[in-house]
């Protein structure tokens, strides 16, 4: 069973660089699949050039799926780190 | 031996052997394997090699240079890790039977091709660091060594075709003595690199990885742009001497570092540095700099896809006036167009851009880019001593445009609860001729006046100082120049006003008396010049100089301007 959430981008320059680097690693330290969906694609969270290759911009609404073992804790840190990085709410 | 000669970039003497950094012959050919699992064993080793170099290089960076330098590491670190990547390189050995190499060649190209497609600067970066990566892995796949500029442990000079921001940002300066490159000059990155973090270089040489070999012994002389290839053992001496001279000299500078700037006979002037990024003002600081006289904003423009906000913009000026404390920092608002271009603003391409739309003609239209500029500056202004300047203003109406543009926005700034600085000065740059020959009209408005030579020079003579064959006019010591100079100050002066200068002149041996005699106030320079200018002012006396003042005035010609400078200075 997978979880998910979706987010609001509210960052003006929406999700640049280094937010995904952290955004990336930590997706990367759980063992559950995890994607993220915006504009009807989906590409996988832990592939900084999947992330990046979106070009995620300020209003989007995006969706974050964890698949697997740990999946409710990889997706709480995951949307903890968008908030905590000032990306979304 | 034999000896070349090029720019010198960064100041000292280093004498060691050749490390030559160029990446090694990387083709392959491309196999049938039998044994695949053998086969995704070799990459997985390879990957795991480079990841760990990796992994040391970031941690080089992050000590020698700090963590922005060490950022692109761990960006590297994240493609070699990406299973977007790495996924079908293994699938691609699995299902094609092919060997690794040809997989990984593949595989990244289509990477490759696809960022460098993208609509997107950022993005044809990237294609940059998965090509970086790709050439790693590779390397470790065909067993060939890489060089690797940040394992380096015995004292080298390195040798390159030219060195990359990435490979700069390796460089151990404990061990790295010096550098010299074929290409490249006193301003690209690898020479600004150098000189923060202050080894010899010499730039731009042309030849010099096909002259010297790996192990050679080199002397690199970056004050003046030599590189000796196999020196005689008196050559080596003499430069070891040239070289203790050069110390024995940066200790006398040192030790003005905290010193005010005083003629011999008791003049103070103000010597201030010329920056782009806060990561400058260390170096302004470190060199005995009183302020900033001239913080370009460009960059914070430049390298993007996009304006920057106001946000970024704010911190990025707070932290240069929180870093210099109460001493003057001397902003100029956004100077773009000339030869430096914004791709994402789609400007028309001009005849003459120079002369066309750039600096403050460019923000009176755009006043929205203005205005985000004008209310980060304002919003910053309470950690500091901020002064802010108008680039290329050329008639009193710009001023009191942009002027009143700033004020409107302060006030918006008050209204909505923001605190912003009641003793801001608000100055120009005093580039065209035309402001130059009325600075008396534009004395009574302005707080301040910071003469840019560079541009000056070439509008005064009509001489594009990006074209070689009409670069004899680039004169700086012309009397025309000096007249514009002596008038812009005089007109300051009259009305209880300071002037300033900024650009190569104000740092310059020849023209530092001729400045001093007019009453320049404060001279704005390249941080590292600092120190010798205020070494060479301690011995001049201002009085002296301004008596000379007619004399050079009413000279003919730029040399002899430079002539009679020379043997009242000693030089």
């Amino acid at each position: 069973m997978a979880v998910e959430k979706t987010v609001t981008i509210t960052d003006e320059t929406g999700v640049h660089a280094r937010p995904a680097t952290v955004l990336v690693n930590k997706a990367g330290s759980f063992a559950s699949d995890m994607n993220l969906e915006y504009n009807g694609k989906s590409i996988n969270l832990k592939s900084i050039m999947g992330v990046m290759s979106l070009g995620i911009p300020q209003g989007a609404e995006i969706k974050i799926i964890a698949d697997g073992s740990d999946e409710q804790e990889a997706l709480d840190a995951v949307v903890e780190v968008i908030k905590s990085e000032g990306l979304g709410e | 031996m034999s000896q070349l000669t090029g720019i010198a970039a960064s100041n000292g003497i280093a004498i060691a052997k050749a490390y030559k950094l160029a990446i090694p012959d990387l083709s392959f050919d491309k196999k049938k394997v039998d044994d695949t699992s053998t086969e995704v064993e070799r990459l997985t080793k390879a990957l795991e090699i480079s990841k760990s170099e990796l992994e040391k290089i970031k941690e080089h960076a992050r000590t020698s240079l700090g963590d922005e330098h060490a950022e692109i590491f761990s960006a590297h670190l994240l493609v070699l890790g990406d299973p977007e990547l790495i996924n079908p390189i293994k699938d691609k050995i699995e299902s094609e039977q092919v060997n690794a190499e040809f997989a990984l060649d593949e595989t990244a190209q289509m990477f490759i091709d696809m960022f460098e497609n993208m609509d997107n600067e950022y993005m044809r970066e990237r294609a940059a660091d998965i090509k970086d990566v790709t050439k790693r892995v590779m390397a470790h796949l065909l067993a060939v060594s890489f060089p690797n500029p940040a394992l380096i442990d015995e004292e080298v000079i390195v040798i390159a075709e030219d060195l990359t921001p990435s490979d700069t940002a390796q460089l151990n300066k404990q061990f790295v003595q010096g550098f010299t490159t074929n290409i490249g000059g006193r301003t690209s990155h690898s020479a600004i690199m150098a000189r923060s973090l202050e080894i010899p270089a010499v730039v731009g040489t042309k030849t010099i990885t096909e002259q010297a070999k790996e192990g050679d012994i080199l002397i690199v002389d970056g004050i003046d742009g030599d590189v000796i290839i196999n020196p005689t053992e008196d050559e080596i001496n003499e430069y070891q001497k040239k070289q203790e001279n050069f110390e024995k000299q940066k200790q006398e500078w040192a030790k003005l570092k905290d010193e005010p700037t005083v003629s011999k006979d008791g003049t103070h002037v103000e010597l201030v540095a010329n920056i782009g990024t806060p990561n400058d003002v260390e170096g302004v600081i470190n060199n005995g700099g009183e302020g900033v006289g001239l913080y370009r904003t460009e960059f914070l423009y430049m390298g993007k896809n996009e304006l920057p906000t106001e946000d970024e913009q704010f911190e990025a000026y707070k932290s240069v006036l929180e870093q210099m404390g109460d001493k003057p920092v001397v902003v100029r608002t956004l100077d773009i167009g000339g030869d430096k271009e914004l791709p994402y603003l789609e400007l028309p391409e001009e005849m003459n851009p120079f002369l066309g739309y750039r600096a403050i003609r460019l923000c009176l239209e755009r006043d929205d880019i203005f205005r985000t500029q004008l209310r980060a500056l304002l919003r910053a202004s309470t950690y500091g001593n901020l002064k802010i300047m108008f680039p290329m203003i050329a008639t009193l109406d710009e001023f009191r445009q942009a002027k009143a543009i700033l004020l409107e926005e302060k006030e918006n700034l008050t209204n909505e609860g923001t605190e912003v600085s009641d003793s801001i000065e608000i100055g120009i740059m005093v580039e065209i001729p035309s402001t130059a020959v009325i600075a008396r009209q534009f004395a009574k408005e302005v707080d301040f006046f910071s003469i840019g030579t560079n541009d000056l020079i070439q509008y005064t003579l009509a001489a594009d100082r990006m074209n070689e064959r009409v670069s004899y006019l680039y004169q700086p010591y012309h009397p025309a120049i000096l007249n514009l100079v002596n008038n812009v100050i005089e007109a300051a002066h009259a009305e209880g006003k300071w002037a300033g200068m900024c650009g190569e002149m104000a740092g310059d041996s020849i023209a530092i008396p001729i400045l001093l005699g007019l009453g320049l106030d404060e001279f704005s320079m390249s941080a590292t010049s600092i120190l010798p200018a205020r070494t060479q002012i301690k011995d001049l006396s201002k009085e002296e100089l301004a008596s000379y003042k007619e004399q050079l005035l009413s000279m003919d010609t730029a040399d002899e301007v430079e002539a009679f400078v020379r043997e009242k200075t000693n030089q």
